[in-house]
Order: structure tokens, then sequence, then C-alpha cells
């Protein structure tokens, strides 16, 4: 049983409520309903497709922040082995808005970098809601630096809501830590595979955004900007989050039809939160597949054609 | 306005206005209320002569006083932006950006130019602020790009002199990966052996912030330019205590290591012509 449904999934939580109820009726008494529970499962699912076939990027926006939905955590149970995390960017602290390590994907050494915002509300402030500090983008590119010095690919898990605006931050310079993340993983020597699992926020989402290939979950987001910001700028007011995120483009299909992502990996019916197994399957099949397409090049041809997607971006004639 | 004068009709009302400067012939200094000559505060390079206040100053003015007089080619003067999301929001991104255009007379929000600095061959680029708050799109991308690949080929500096409010919210993610395509660019250059001064003037905030404008060999700043990831409104929000002072000001930020010198606008061309000789000895 799910614990959260959004809004526009109201219509399936009342069925589903009947549908437990129907079952607890069925613990109690002898009479065989198993019928008729089936049947409105059939029902549930049948109206789930519907709703799901034509969500709005708004909707989106708001299954990619879903509280059920996997992060990293998750994701490194599932699709990788043997996870060592490595901490601390070696000058100011350890960030936990980003999680990163050694594992091993289908028995290959890999480097695994991602951002969590965690569960609970105490792991919540732990990791600061998943929005980093300078100290981690540069404890994220220490890793990459790593992964290229031993011959590992990368691996990014993209999920902020961005680069966290605090005095400490500035202090620090986020700005040129998320800058110098662009600019060296522009030139690594090894291959660079991204995923937005969840909200791609902003420069904090980019700056473990740049790689050989972005992939998108289909319920995430990926934008310049949240549909908050955007709103509360350009319309005055926050309210109309919705209209932006139309707007803006914010979902993977948009991107994708832009030419602006290079996959969109399907989620399981409902969303990824309704089956962290299956969506993990999913996105491992995604890596395994772009891993191997990348490791059959040489090295420069790797880094040309990573320099010539990043130079495509908003050609103009 | 008092309730005697609101029962004016607006005619009157605003004849009766308190006598402004007029415009064109004297400006007000912000920072020390000075009336100064329009002329001559255009020959003391936009800067207060009372109070060395800086003011904002025009893309192209401030390229045709740094580089040399002789031999400025511009590049990539007539990219114009194409409005691929058809977005719009309380107006048009359409109008927007021919609005832009009629206010700066610029077709977007950076002016290339190659020449020289004392006979030194250099690529800069100014940001225009006026233009959609100097925003970084697809255009600003392709233009600072260009100037880094001319730069290339001609083995020349590269100035970029930065005001900016950040990535262009109106092309969103193509806009947001500019910031990787600049960057990008300037790691190719750099592995070249040859150097980016970056100058931060103010604004520069955000998007440009976060990506070409802090990867200068040498990072110089205006002084008391506003300098950061994020807006100050949006920190204040977020963090919810009074922000120190001089928060995010160019004084701040050479305190806290992020830049290497503050320079006087008078004096830039001097200085970075000063210091792009030494990285250039051979």
């Amino acid at each position: 049983m799910q614990q959260n449904f959004l809004d526009f999934e109201q219509p399936i939580a009342e069925l589903e409520a009947k549908i437990e109820a129907l079952r607890l009726l069925g613990n109690d008494s002898e009479l065989n309903i198993s019928e008729e529970i089936n049947r409105l499962e059939q029902k549930s699912q049948e109206l789930t497709r519907n709703i799901f076939s034509s969500l709005t990027p708004w909707q989106i926006t708001q299954l990619a922040r879903h509280p059920s939905r996997p992060h990293i955590v998750d994701y490194l149970q599932y699709i990788f082995t043997e996870f060592e995390e490595l901490c601390g960017d070696r000058h100011f602290g350890d960030d936990k808005a980003i999680i990163g390590g050694v594992a091993r994907l289908e028995n290959q050494p890999v480097m695994v970098i991602g951002q969590e915002k965690g569960r609970k509300t105490r792991e919540k402030i732990e990791r600061n809601f998943g929005m980093s500090h300078p100290e981690g983008y540069r404890k994220a590119l220490r890793l990459m630096q790593m992964a290229e010095k031993f011959k590992m690919p990368i691996f990014t898990f993209i999920d902020t809501a961005g680069a966290y605006p605090g005095i400490g931050a500035e202090e620090r310079n986020q700005s040129e830590a998320i800058a110098r993340n662009l600019y060296e993983l522009s030139h690594l020597k090894t291959p660079i595979i991204c995923t937005v699992v969840g909200e791609g926020g902003s420069g904090g989402a980019l700056a473990l955004g740049v790689g050989d290939r972005v992939l998108m979950l289909q319920y995430s987001i990926y934008s310049v900007i949240s549909p908050e910001g955007c709103a509360s700028i350009l319309w005055k007011s926050a309210d109309k989050a919705p209209e932006a995120a139309e707007a803006l483009g914010v979902n993977a299909e948009k991107l994708i039809e832009l030419d602006l992502v290079d996959e969109v990996i399907p989620e399981p019916l409902g969303g990824a939160h309704r089956n962290h197994k299956e969506v993990s399957a999913s996105i491992k099949q995604s890596l395994v597949k772009h891993l191997n397409e990348l490791q059959g090049k040489t090295t420069q041809q790797l880094l040309d054609l990573r320099y010539q997607r990043l130079m495509n971006f908003g050609v103009v004639d | 306005m008092s309730w005697f004068e609101k029962l004016l009709p607006s005619r009157i009302r605003t004849s009766a206005k308190k006598k402004g400067v007029p415009e064109g012939i004297w400006t007000k200094c912000p920072e020390c209320n000075a009336v100064l000559y329009r002329p001559e505060l255009e020959r003391n390079a936009e800067v207060c002569p009372k109070c060395d206040h800086h003011f904002r100053m025009s893309a192209r003015q401030r390229l045709a006083q740094f580089l040399d007089a002789e031999d400025q080619v511009e590049i990539a003067k007539d990219l114009e932006a194409v409005d691929r999301l058809k977005f719009r929001d309380t107006k048009k991104y359409k109008d927007r950006l021919s609005q832009a255009q009629k206010l700066t007379g610029e077709k977007e929000a950076l002016v290339v130019m190659s020449g020289t600095l004392k006979s030194m061959p250099v690529v800069a680029s100014a940001f225009v602020y006026n233009f959609v708050g100097g925003s970084m799109g697809a255009v600003v991308g392709e233009k600072f790009v260009r100037g880094v690949n001319t730069a290339i080929e001609q083995k020349a500096s590269l100035v970029c002199f930065s005001a900016s409010g950040g990535a262009r919210m109106q092309e969103a993610l193509t806009s947001l990966f500019q910031m990787a395509k600049t960057s990008a660019a300037l790691k190719a250059y750099s592995q070249l052996g040859l150097p980016f001064i970056s100058v931060l003037t103010d604004p520069t905030m955000g998007g440009v912030s976060a990506s070409l404008a802090m990867l200068g060999d040498v990072i110089i700043a205006e002084p008391k330019s506003l300098i950061g990831f994020a807006g100050p409104r949006v920190i204040q929000q977020t963090v919810r205590e009074t922000l120190p002072e001089g928060f995010q000001q160019s004084e701040f930020l050479l305190k806290h290591g992020a830049i290497d010198m503050i320079v006087d606008r008078r004096e830039m061309r001097d200085k970075v012509a000063s210091l792009i000789a030494k990285f250039t000895h051979n």
C-alpha cells in the first residue's frame, strides 16, 4: 500500500483504499471476494495508466520530488555492488548532500557520485535536503579526478533542488566550485554517464551533469531554475509555478525533443516510487548499454565527441 | 502622494513634480550625490571624479576604450536569439528581445571584439547588462565560444568583462547548458597555454559567475561590484539572518580569496596589459 498519493492521483488513492478495505473484509469473513478485488485492481491499473498517460510538466515536477522516490542510496544498493564511500574535499569538510565512492557495476570497478536529499527529517537536515555547499562539488571533483587516474568510468546521479544559497557557501565560492567542475569534466579522460533521477536543479545539478551521456528518468525534471523560482521572477507569483513548468519544458519528454538529453529511461507504472527494484533494473540496463558504447571508443574519440556535444548546445547559424 | 495631489489632473501633477536632473546632460552620482557633467563622466570612464563610484558602462564603450583604437573587428556581430520554446510569461520572450534591442541598440547581451591591447593580440568580450539583465542564452554562449575560437586561431589572449544576472530563464535548459559550453571552451583554450583574464563588473551573478567568469587565470573585479552565485535576497530568505556588511562585494571576495585583485576602471587597460605581457613573454 502506497502512503503518499499526489493530488492528481486522488482517484487512484480512493480506489486503492477500497481494495484495501475489501482485503481486510476478506480476511475477517469467509466470503470469497477475490474476484471483486481482482476486478478493482485491474481498474486501478487502468486508471493509473490513464492518468499517467497525460501528465502535465507540473505534475511530473511533483513526481520528481515525491517523498518516496528512490534516491542514490537505493540505487547504490540495487545497481552496484561493493560500494565504498569516500569522504571529504580535503580542504574544508565533507558535504553529506553529495555521496561518492568506488563500487562495481557488473564486476567492473566504477566511481559513483550523486546527490542525496535524505528521507527522514534528521537525515534531510544532515544532508541539507540535497543542496550542496562548495565542498560537495569539490569532493565530487576530487573523486572524478581519482576515477580518471585509475581508469574507472564515472556514473553520476542527479537529484537536487540546486546549490545551497547560504552565507558560508558564498564565502567559500560556490560559483567557482561549480565552474571548476564544468571546466574539468569537459576534458576528463574517462567515460562519464550522468542520470537525472529526480530534480535537476540548475547549476547545482549541472556541476555533476557534464559527461558523454545525459540520461533522464521518465518523471524526472531538469531546469535552469525551479518552476517556483521562475514564476516568482517572471510572473511575480510563485502560484504560477505550473505555468512556469510548462513554459520551461522541464520534463524529460520535452528535453529529448529539444535534443538536450540522450535517453529517457521508462519508469514503472505510477512512477519510480511504486517499485524501486524495477526502476533500478531499468537504469542498470541503460547504464551498461551506454558504458559499452563508450568503452568501444579511444580516449581521443571520447573527448572529441564530448566536446562536440557541448558545443552543439544552442548552436546558432 | 497626498490626497490633494491625487485630485489634480495628471497634466498638472507632472508639472508639479520635483525637478530632477535633465536626462542626457547631467548625472547624479548615487554614492556621493555629486551632480556630474555627462561628457566629463564619459571622459573619466564612467567613474565619478568626486568619489570614484563606478557607474555601469555600455559594453561597446568599454571595449572601445579598452582595446587599441585601430584594428578592432567585431566577432559574430549579427547573431540573434531564436525563441525555440515560444516562451511566454506575462510577456512574450520575443517581445522582450525586441524591446532589449531597441533599448540597447545591441542584437544580444554580449559584444565580442578581436583587436590589440598595447599591440598584443587580444580577443575581448563584454556583457550588455541592459539586455535582459545581461543574461546568458544560446547566442551569448555561442558568441563567447566563437571569441575563444578566434583567440585560439590567432594565439591571442582572452579578456572578458562580465555583467550579468545569470542564465537566461526564457531559454530554459539550453541556457543552463551554456555554462558547460563556455567552460569547456575555456578549458580547451587554457590547454594551449594562453591567458584568460576575467574582469568582474557590477553585477556578476548566477550562471555567468558559476561558469566563465570564475575561470580566469587571473580574476579582477571592479570596486564594489556585486559578485556571487545566489542573489542576496534569495540567501536572506533562505538563511533568515542578516547578511554580513559588504557581503558579495568585490572587497568581500578579495578577502575570502575568490579574486586576485580589485582594479579601478581607469587603470584597467594598463593593469591587464601588464599582466598579459608577462604571461605571453615567449
